[in-house]
């Protein structure tokens, strides 16, 4: 007879502090094995918030999701972009491979027509991913997004202020982003599991084309990460275009 | 049904009754709590009910009604007789099969009856006439064999012949059908009349009966009048809910949905108000249009209360029944986001809902552009673009040649000239960069290719 402690390691709800939950339902995969790895359910989780704390607007907070976006549009389910702060660019979307027919965005004067609409979102089936920019959000409301979330099967995904890592939060991950040397920082503060306290580092994340050229044929490589010297050559190279335009 | 032809089941403040020629027709429960009797003087009625609602008797409301009730009942039938004032009658042995059965067509019969707003006594027979005489009786038998219609039919009273004759019939001592059955033919030909004769005949089904059959109406609409005077919200949808059963039901017998539909709202005084539904997808179920409806009549401003509101419906679009899961009942929502798109759009208003699209235009504003979810996608190729454009370019300030935004920006890629729009206008000439902020987020930074060259901040890198 299999013991009652083997049992309650078997249940998917019950995890010892000190390591990962097993969740009963896979994660989104976030593309970045290094992510992954630290995150209940290998990816992100389904079914529950996410907040993302970024350190500022601009430093990367759409593409660490960009991955598991492009992969939920692909299967057929719709991504909400709710109450975003800009408008949302179709080029750079379909470049990080974001089916476009999938994207829906909502745009909302009041703080109350933003939350409905995202518990609207969460609660149809219909939507993959919810991604939702509140102006003001208080514990109750949160907690309210939260049980939307777990009657749908999306990824919910929360943009906040970093000055919300003080606050408490229903949500099963928060991860806040800044910037370290030549890539992203993300410390994750909440999941199931045992607490991190190192970020992972992802590198490339902000990387620009580090070529000051105006050919247009370059694309993005991935892989470079600011190396200094095509930076400080466009850098000094620029005012000189400038001036001769 | 000359009650409910008003009230539609809709509860009222005061005790309501129909009258028609100073005599009281029909009356409500709280009518009829009073003392009020079918029959009764107006006189005597309002001295017993002082705060009676009557009306005259409106035989063209019923009729309305009563055509109303034939097209929702279409969707288990296309024969449909009518026997006016009030009787329906359905030929559904050709849909007994489909809906699983005769108890379950009376089922749902009665489920729409009462979402709609009336009352019915339902029978079948095996005959026509035999079932208008049960349904008469107010005797809801459903009889499917027809050797058990001749006993049953005999225990019937006269009444449900409505011949005109029935002092004459009782004054012979014949009560019911059987006692009719009972006499001889050749003489009851000769006192009352082949005709009667003949209803028998037909009610046994040694005669045919041939009835005429309803024809769909092209258009739905549909009209209630409030039994008070509402404001709420909540008052006028528990009316239109009423409405949209009804056209669901048409909707069904059409085997079709539809895209738009409007709810006028009357007013004493004030012109109507509209409300009109565009939906995103065809439908046609009265759940579905009821949530859309709320949120539109959440916000809408009524000038005045609302005495009467219609349902009116224009064009209406072939729609299939949709499959259902082999192992769940529930219909999946998986992918049916125009119903999402629907109700969010009912609230925050049709523009706040939108998809996205590329352009084929190498301006950056124009690159991007709303478009309906779902749409058709181009596949084009740009460079790197930003994730977020700002919606208009803020103006940046220059410090030694050199843009600034909360600090320097170095400036790290580019420039990409975009030089287009002569032909429209909207001609621009500028050069785009890449910038990195003191705070380190990348930008998208161009500037003026003008004397000016002033610099502006346009997108941001995510």
């Amino acid at each position: 007879m299999p013991s009652l402690a083997a049992g309650l390691e078997q249940h998917p709800g019950i995890w010892r502090g000190a390591e990962l939950a097993r969740s009963a339902c896979p994660g989104i995969a976030s593309g970045f094995a290094s992510l992954d790895a630290e995150l209940p359910g290998g990816g992100w989780p389904r079914g529950a918030l996410t907040e993302i704390l970024p350190q500022h607007e601009g430093i990367g907070e759409l593409r660490v999701l960009g991955p598991a976006l492009a992969q939920l549009a692909a299967q057929g389910k719709c991504i909400a972009w709710i109450a975003p702060p800009y408008l949302p660019y179709a080029p750079a979307l379909a470049a990080a491979g974001i089916d476009l027919a999938r994207v829906l965005i909502v745009k909302t004067t009041k703080d109350g027509d933003s939350l409905w609409a995202a518990e609207q979102a969460l609660g149809s089936a219909a939507c993959g991913g919810v991604l939702v920019w509140p102006r003001d959000i208080r514990y109750p409301q949160l907690r309210r997004l939260q049980l939307a979330a777990e009657d749908g099967r999306c990824l919910a995904v929360l943009f906040r202020p970093t000055q919300a890592a003080r606050e408490p939060t229903p949500a099963v991950l928060r991860i806040a982003l800044a910037t370290a040397d030549g890539g992203l920082a993300l410390s994750i503060l909440k999941r199931r599991g045992a607490p991190l306290s190192r970020p992972i580092f992802l590198p490339a994340l902000s990387a620009p084309p580090a070529v000051a050229s105006s050919s247009p044929t370059h694309r993005f490589d991935a892989h470079v990460v600011d190396s200094p010297t095509p930076a400080a050559v466009a850098a000094g190279s620029v005012p000189a275009r400038l001036a001769l335009a | 049904m000359p009650l409910e032809a008003f009230q539609r089941g809709l509860p009222s403040p005061e005790p309501r009754a129909v009258a028609e020629r100073q005599r009281i027709l029909a009356c409500d429960a709280k009518a009829a709590a009073r003392g009020l009797r079918a029959g009764m003087p107006v006189a005597a009625a309002l001295a017993l009910a002082p705060g009676l609602r009557l009306r005259e008797r409106d035989a063209a409301a019923e009729t309305e009604a009563l055509l109303g009730i034939a097209a929702w009942a279409m969707q288990c039938t296309p024969s449909v007789a009518l026997e006016f004032p009030d009787l329906m009658l359905l030929e559904v042995s050709g849909s007994l099969k489909l809906f699983g059965g005769l108890a379950q067509i009376a089922a749902r019969l009665r489920q729409g009856f009462a979402a709609m707003g009336y009352s019915a006594c339902l029978a079948a027979a095996p005959t026509a006439r035999a079932a208008s005489w049960f349904a008469r009786s107010g005797k809801p038998c459903l009889i499917a064999d027809a050797a058990l219609l001749e006993d049953e039919l005999r225990t019937l009273p006269l009444l449900v012949l409505q011949s005109g004759k029935d002092e004459a019939l009782s004054s012979i001592g014949a009560g019911s059908i059987a006692d009719l059955l009972a006499l001889p033919r050749d003489g009851l030909a000769r006192r009352f009349g082949q005709g009667l004769l003949d209803a028998l005949d037909q009610a046994l089904g040694r005669l045919p009966d041939p009835r005429g059959f309803c024809v769909l109406p092209e258009k739905f609409c549909a009209a209630i009048e409030l039994p008070a005077e509402a404001t709420q919200a909540e008052a006028l949808l528990f009316a239109a809910q009423r409405l949209l059963a009804q056209l669901e039901g048409f909707l069904a017998a059409r085997a079709a949905g539809t895209r738009r539909l409007a709810l006028n709202l009357s007013h004493r005084a004030a012109p109507a108000t509209r409300i009109e539904l565009g939906l995103v997808a065809v439908c046609r179920e009265a759940g579905h249009f009821a949530l859309l409806l709320r949120e539109q009549l959440q916000r809408t401003a009524l000038p005045e209360p609302v005495r009467s509101i219609a349902l009116e419906v224009q064009a209406i679009e072939p729609l299939a029944h949709a499959n259902r899961n082999l192992f769940s009942d529930e219909l999946s929502e998986e992918g049916n986001w125009p119903r999402l798109i629907e109700r969010l759009r009912s609230r925050l208003g049709t523009a706040a809902v939108h998809g996205i699209a590329l352009c084929a235009d190498h301006r950056p504003e124009r690159a991007s552009a709303e478009a309906e979810p779902g749409a058709k996608q181009l596949a084009l190729d740009f460079d790197l673009r930003p994730f977020w454009l700002l919606e208009r370019p803020q103006a940046l300030e220059e410090k030694e040649s050199i843009p600034c935004r909360h600090g320097p920006l170095k400036l790290l890629a580019g420039p990409e000239r975009i030089e287009s729009g002569w032909w429209d206008g909207a001609d621009m000439a500028r050069d785009y960069f890449i910038a990195r902020a003191a705070d380190r987020a990348l930008l998208w930074v161009y500037r003026e290719r003008s004397p000016a060259g002033a610099w502006y901040l346009h997108g941001i890198f995510s």
